[in-house]
C-alpha cells in the first residue's frame, strides 16, 4: 500500500511523520477570551513593515486601520480590538531569534467595539481590480505560514488556468485547517469563488490530504453547487507545500526561481480563502485567525480563534495550561516551526500552531557522524542531495552547496526529520543561505562604498586641480603685473587681491 | 643498443625543451591579472589602515606576497579567509579578532561640531556641518575608524552593526560529536 | 551554545546503532547457521574477530582522544568485523582473524576519518590484504563438521584449531570456485569437475564447503529481504548485482557450457549472496542514489563475474567491490536526482502561461 501510495503521490521523497492530529482534531474552534493588552507587530507579512498612521494615546476601534501598507509588498495592519494605544516600540517578536520589533501595544477597553464596516451584499458583482483592492486593504496575507501579501498574489496571477486551494495541512499536530473547513465549509467555498473571479481562473481544485474525511465531506458538500473539484491526496509530508501541491494536483512543475503562475496555477491556503470571505462580504480585515494549540505537555489541546497580537501564553492558558513541563515550545507545526523562548510572543497573522513539546516527541537530537545512508536523498521531495550539501557547508564551501541546487531548497525538514545521524540537515541549509544574503549584503555595499570613495577621490583630485590651475594663472598674473610695473603699490594692490580670493578657497 | 637510447633521449630532451622555451616566449600572459583581481576584493575606501598607499597599492603587495593577508581591518576574517582562498596561502587567523561587521556612531552629547571626521572620511559617510552635530551614514561606513582617531572629544567610535530581524539568521550548527 | 534549536521539531525513531543493530539481526540467521555447520572453530574465529575489532577501534580512538562509548556503541566497528568474519575460512587460525579486524577498523576505517569517511569497504579491504598476504590460510577450507553430528569437534578440538593451527587431518577441501579454477589448469571441464561438488539443493541449503557467510545463502537472502522490508536498504544494488553476476553467466553457459559455470553456479557460490545484500549495500561505500546503487551493484556483479572466470584468483567479489568503490564518487558526479522545476542538467523548466 505504501509503495502503492508514494508511486500514485506525484511527489517525489516526501517522509511520513506521525500525525498526532487526534489529540486536537475533534475539538472545535472556540474563540480565545478577550486579553487584557494586544501586541500587534507591524510587520507580520513578507515585505517591507506597514508605516503606523494613530500615535500613542489615541483611542482605536475594532477594525480600525493603524498601520498602512509602505510599497508594493507590503501588508496593513488593523486593531484587532477596540481599545487605546499605549506603546508603539520594541516588543519580542515570534521568530526564533527572539529580537525586538516595532510593536503596538493596545489596551483593550474590554467593549470590542467594531469600527464601520464596508459590508458587501454582492460580492459577485465586484470586478476583479476590486476584489483585489478590498483584499489588499483588508491585510490579508497567506495564512498556511508564508505570510505573503494575497492581493499581490492575486493581481500576479490574473488569467490563471488553475487555482488550487491548499488543504493539505500536512503538518503533524495542526489542525487549524481541518477545523475551519469542518465549520466554515461555505464560508471557504464563498472565499474561494471570489478568488477565482479576482483571477478568472477557470478550474478550481481543492486539494485535502485523505486523512481528513470530515473536512472533505464538509467541503464536498459546500461545493456542490459550484463547478470546483474538492480532491483527496494523499497524506504525506510536505503535500501542503506550494510546489508540491501542484506537482500532485497538476502534475506540473514550478520553473526553478519561478512562479506558479508561470505554469498558470495560482495556490491559497483555505484559511486565507475565509479571511477572503470575510473581508469581501462583511468588509472585516485580518484581525484574528484560527490556531492550534498542542503538544504533548499541553493539558487540553485546542483549536481556537485567537485575536492578532494575544500572547501565546493566554492561548495555553486557555488550553488549560501545562500538564507537564515543555521541553520545547514552538510557533507553527513540528517540521517548518519556529522554536520560541517567550511565551510573550504574540500571535500573528502567520502562526498556526502554538506547540508545546515534550523531549520525548522531539526525539533525540544529538549529532553523529554522517554514514552517507543517502536516506535524506530519498526524502527529499525536490530532488536534491542533502547529505552532500551538509558536507559542503560544514567545509565553508558555501558555493559548492549552491552547485548542487542550496538555493532550491525549500526548507521543509524532510531530510532532518529522516537522517539517522540525526544531523541538523535543514539548520545547515538555512545557516548557508543566511550567510549568502549576508554575504550579498556586504557585496552591495562594499560596491556603494567603493564609489563614494572613488567620487571623493575623484572630487578631491579635482579641487587640487582647480586650486594648482588657480595658482598658475595667479602666478602668470603677479608675473605680469610685477614685470609690468613698479614695486611697492603694485605689491600691495596685489596682496589685497589675494586676501579677496582666500575665503573662497576653503568654502 | 645503449648508443640509441642515449640518442633518442637527448633528442627527445632537446625537442620538449624547446617546446617550453617557445612556449614561454609566444604564450607569455602578460602582466598580472591577479592585481586587479585582488583590488576588486579589497573594500576599496583607500583608508591607508594597512599602511599602504589605498588599496591598489596594497593589492600589489598581496600579489607579491609582501604583505600578510590579514593586512585589511575593515575586511575583517571574510576578507582574510576569501583572500588567502585566491592566493594559495593558510590564513593565520590568530591574530585577527573578528568582531563582526561594525560602522562609526557619533555620540551626540560630546559631538562638538568641529567637522574634522567628515574631512577624512574616505566614503563621504559623515554629514554635518560646522558647530552641527555630526550624523553617520551606516550604509556607507566602512569601519576604517579613520574618523576615530581624529575626534577631538572621542564622540565617535566604532560599534557592532546591530542585529535586525532582517540580517539575522542561523548559526553554523556546531560539529558533530564524531 | 546556541539555546534556539531548528526545525524540524520531531524525529523518526532511527538513529545509526539501530540501524547497525537490525543489520546484525538480518546477519543471525546466517552466522548461527555457519556455527552449527562447522562448529566450534567458526564460533571462535567469529569471537575473536569481533574482539579485536572493538579493542582494536578503542584503542585508536583512545589515541585521537575522542571519546570511546560512542563509537563502539554506534555498532558499526562490530559489524564490520561480523561480515569479515563471515567471509574468513571457519577453519582459519586466531591470528588471521585479529589481523584482518584490526586492519579493517584501524586502516579501513579510522585512518580514513572514521565512520562515514572511509573510501573502501573496511571488511573486503581486509579480506584483500589478508587473501594476498596469506594466500594458504585464506584458501584452506575445510568440510562441515557439524556441531550436532558425533564425529564434530568439541569445544577443545575447536581451540587448537583455531589457537594451535592444529592441522586439519583428512578435513582439508577446497571450495567450489577453487575446485573449478584448480581442474581448469588441469584440463578438466565443468561438467566433470562439478560432478559430485555442486549440486544446487547443497548450495541452497548451506551444506557445502566455504566460508561462513557463503554457505547458507538462503539465510543469507532472508536476511536480505528482512533489510528491504525494514527500509535499511533498496533492493537496487543488490538486484543489479545478481543480474550482473547471472546474465553473462547465463549467456556464456549458454554458449560453452563446457567452460563457463551457468548463473546457479555463480549466484549461489562465493561471497555473491552475501555481497549483493550486506557488503554493497554498505551506505559509506555505495552511492547516494537509488539509480547510482543500481550502476555500482551492476558493476560488482560484472566485474565479480569476470574476475571469476578470467582472473587468476578463483573468488573476485572482494576485488568486484574494491573497484566499484573507487568508482563511487565518480558514480556520485554523474548519476544526481533531477531537482524540481529544473531538466537534468540543472536548467529551470520552461514557463508554459496557462489562458
Amino acid at each position: 500500500m505504501k509503495i502503492f501510495e508514494k508511486f500514485f503521490s506525484g511527489m517525489r521523497g516526501g517522509v511520513h511523520p506521525e500525525g498526532r492530529k487526534d489529540l486536537s482534531a475533534a475539538r472545535g474552534i472556540r474563540a480565545v477570551p478577550l486579553p487584557g493588552k494586544l501586541y500587534v507587530p507591524l510587520q507580520q507579512h513578507i515585505g517591507a513593515p506597514a508605516i503606523p498612521v494613530v500615535s500613542v494615546g489615541d483611542r482605536v476601534l475594532k477594525g480600525q486601520l493603524i498601520a498602512a501598507a509602505q510599497g508594493n509588498v507590503s501588508a496593513p495592519v488593523h486593531a484587532p480590538s477596540s481599545g487605546t494605544i499605549v506603546a508603539l516600540g520594541d516588543h519580542v517578536a515570534p521568530h526564533p531569534s527572539g529580537l525586538p520589533v516595532p510593536t503596538f501595544t493596545l489596551e483593550c477597553d474590554g467593549l470590542d467595539e467594531w469600527t464601520t464596516l464596508d459590508v458587501c451584499d454582492d460580492p459577485f458583482a465586484l470586478e476583479a481590480e476590486e476584489i483585489s483592492a478590498r483584499v489588499s486593504s483588508a491585510g490579508i496575507v497567506g495564512l498556511g505560514g508564508a505570510t505573503f501579501p494575497s492581493a499581490l498574489k492575486l493581481n500576479l496571477s490574473r488569467g490563471v488556468r488553475t487555482l488550487i486551494i491548499n488543504g493539505g495541512e500536512c503538518e503533524p499536530y495542526l489542525t487549524c485547517d481541518d477545523r475551519i473547513m469542518r465549520e466554515r465549509a461555505t464560508a471557504i467555498v464563498e472565499g474561494i469563488s471570489l478568488i477565482a473571479q479576482a483571477v478568472a481562473a477557470k478550474e478550481v481544485i481543492v486539494g485535502i490530504e485523505d486523512n481528513k474525511p470530515e473536512a472533505i465531506e464538509a467541503m464536498r458538500g459546500a461545493a456542490r453547487a459550484s463547478s470546483m473539484k474538492v480532491v483527496a491526496m494523499p497524506s504525506m509530508y510536505p503535500m501542503g507545500s506550494e510546489k508540491q501541491i501542484i506537482q500532485v494536483l497538476t502534475g506540473q512543475e514550478i520553473p526553478a526561481g519561478g512562479r506558479p503562475a508561470d505554469i498558470g496555477v495560482l495556490v491559497h491556503n483555505v484559511a486565507t480563502a475565509f479571511a477572503v470571505h470575510q473581508a469581501i462580504r462583511f468588509g472585516k480585515p485580518l484581525i484574528s485567525r484560527i490556531v492550534t494549540v498542542s503538544g504533548g505537555a499541553i493539558k487540553s489541546p485546542a483549536n481556537v480563534e485567537a485575536l492578532v497580537g494575544t500572547p501565546v501564553q493566554e492561548l495555553i492558558d486557555f488550553a488549560g495550561g501545562f500538564s507537564q513541563a515543555a521541553t520545547r515550545m514552538v510557533l507553527g507545526g513540528p517540521m517548518m516551526g519556529q522554536h520560541i523562548t517567550n511565551t510573550a510572543v504574540p500571535v500573528v497573522k502567520g502562526s498556526s500552531g502554538i506547540l508545546a513539546l515534550t523531549a520525548d516527541e522531539i526525539g533525540q537530537d544529538e549529532a553523529s557522524p554522517c554514514i552517507r545512508c543517502s536516506t535524506c536523498v530519498r526524502a527529499c521531495p525536490v530532488g536534491l542531495l542533502p547529505l552532500e550539501m551538509a558536507a559542503h557547508i560544514r567545509g565553508s564551501d558555501l558555493a559548492g552547496a549552491v552547485d548542487l541546487g542550496l538555493k532550491d531548497c525549500i526548507a521543509c525538514g524532510s531530510c532532518s526529520y529522516v537522517c539517522p545521524a540525526h544531523i541538523p540537515l535543514v539548520h545547515y541549509f538555512n545557516y548557508a543561505k543566511g550567510d549568502l544574503a549576508a554575504q550579498e549584503r556586504g557585496k552591495l555595499k562594499q560596491e556603494a562604498t567603493k564609489k563614494l570613495a572613488e567620487a571623493r577621490s575623484e572630487r578631491l583630485a579635482r579641487i587640487e586641480r582647480e586650486r594648482a590651475e588657480m595658482m598658475a594663472k595667479r602666478k602668470a598674473a603677479r608675473a605680469a603685473k610685477e614685470a609690468a610695473a613698479k614695486a611697492a603699490a603694485e605689491k600691495e594692490a596685489a596682496e589685497k587681491e589675494s586676501a579677496a580670493q582666500a575665503p573662497e578657497e576653503t568654502a | 643498443m645503449l648508443v640509441a637510447a642515449i640518442v633518442s633521449l637527448t633528442v627527445l630532451g632537446t625537442v620538449l625543451g624547446l617546446l617550453l622555451g617557445l612556449a614561454a616566449r609566444y604564450l607569455r600572459v602578460e602582466g598580472n591579472p591577479i592585481v586587479a583581481e585582488i583590488e576588486q576584493m579589497l573594500p576599496g575606501s583607500q583608508c591607508g589602515q594597512c599602511g599602504y598607499p589605498g588599496c591598489t597599492g596594497a593589492a600589489q603587495a598581496l600579489a607579491d606576497g609582501s604583505a600578510p593577508v590579514t593586512l585589511c581591518p575593515p575586511g575583517g576574517v571574510a576578507l582574510v579567509q576569501a583572500l588567502a582562498d585566491k592566493l594559495g596561502v593558510e590564513a593565520d587567523l590568530s591574530g585577527v579578532e573578528d568582531k563582526g561587521p561594525q560602522v562609526a556612531e557619533v555620540k551626540e552629547e560630546i559631538c562638538i561640531g568641529c567637522t574634522r571626521c567628515f574631512k577624512v572620511c574616505p566614503t563621504d559617510a559623515i554629514m554635518g556641518a560646522a558647530q552641527q552635530i555630526h550624523v553617520v551614514f551606516r550604509e556607507a561606513c566602512t569601519a576604517c575608524s579613520k574618523c576615530v582617531d581624529v575626534c577631538p572629544t572621542e564622540a565617535l567610535s566604532l560599534q557592532a552593526v546591530p542585529v535586525t530581524l532582517q540580517s539575522w539568521y542561523w548559526n553554523k550548527p556546531k560539529l558533530e560529536a564524531a | 551554545m546556541n539555546p534556539i534549536a531548528h526545525s524540524p521539531h520531531a524525529h523518526a525513531p532511527s538513529s545509526i546503532g539501530k540501524v547497525m543493530l537490525t543489520v546484525m539481526l538480518a546477519l543471525a540467521p546466517a552466522t548461527v547457521f555457519g556455527f552449527w555447520l562447522y562448529g566450534w572453530p567458526a564460533i571462535n574465529i567469529w569471537a575473536v574477530s569481533l574482539i579485536a575489532a572493538i579493542l582494536g577501534e578503542a584503542f585508536v580512538i583512545r589515541i585521537q582522544q575522542r571519546a570511546v562509548k560512542p563509537v563502539i556503541m554506534d555498532g558499526s566497528g562490530i559489524l564490520t568485523a561480523w561480515l569479515l568474519a563471515l567471509s574468513l575460512p571457519p577453519y582459519a587460525p586466531w591470528w588471521i582473524a585479529v589481523l584482518g579486524s584490526l586492519f579493517a577498523v584501524v586502516v579501513g576505517k579510522q585512518i580514513f576519518g572514521g565512520l562515514g569517511q572511509n573510501v573502501f569497504n573496511p571488511a573486503m579491504a581486509a579480506r584483500v590484504m589478508l587473501l594476498i598476504s596469506f594466500p594458504l590460510e585464506m584458501t584452506t577450507w575445510g568440510i562441515p563438521s557439524t556441531l550436532s553430528s558425533p564425529n564434530g569437534l568439541n569445544l577443545i578440538e575447536g581451540l587448537k584449531i583455531t589457537f594451535l593451527s592444529q592441522p586439519l587431518d583428512g578435513m582439508a577441501s577446497a571450495s567450489l570456485l577453487g575446485h573449478v579454477k584448480t581442474e581448469f589448469t588441469r584440463g578438466i571441464g565443468l561438467d566433470q569437475a562439478l560432478t559430485g561438488y555442486f549440486t544446487p539443493m547443497d548450495a541452497l541449503s548451506g551444506l557445502r564447503v566455504g566460508s561462513l557467510g557463503e554457505t547458507a545463502a538462503v539465510l543469507i537472502l532472508l536476511g536480505g529481504l528482512f533489510l528491504i522490508a525494514r527500509r535499511i536498504i533498496t533492493w537496487h544494488a543488490p538486484v543489479a548485482m545478481l543480474l550482473g553476476v547471472a546474465v553473462p553467466a547465463l549467456v556464456f553457459s549458454f554458449i560453452d557450457g563446457n567452460h563457463y559455470a551457468g548463473p546457479m553456479v555463480h549466484l549461489l557460490s562465493g561471497g555473491v549472496m552475501l555481497g549483493a545484500f550486506f557488503i554493497i549495500t554498505d551506505p559509506v561505500t555505495s552511492p547516494n542514489t537509488t539509480t547510482g546503487q543500481f550502476i555500482f551493484g551492476l558493476g560488482c556483479g560484472l566485474l565479480t563475474w569476470v574476475i571469476r572466470t578470467w582472473g587468476g584468483y578463483p573468488e573476485g567479489v572482494a576485488f568486484a567491490v574494491l573497484l566499484m568503490n573507487a568508482a563511487t564518487p565518480l558514480i556520485d558526479q554523474y548519476v544526481k536526482p533531477r531537482i524540481y522545476g529544473r531538466d537534468r542538467k540543472g536548467a529551470a523548466l520552461p514557463a508554459k502561461k496557462g489562458a
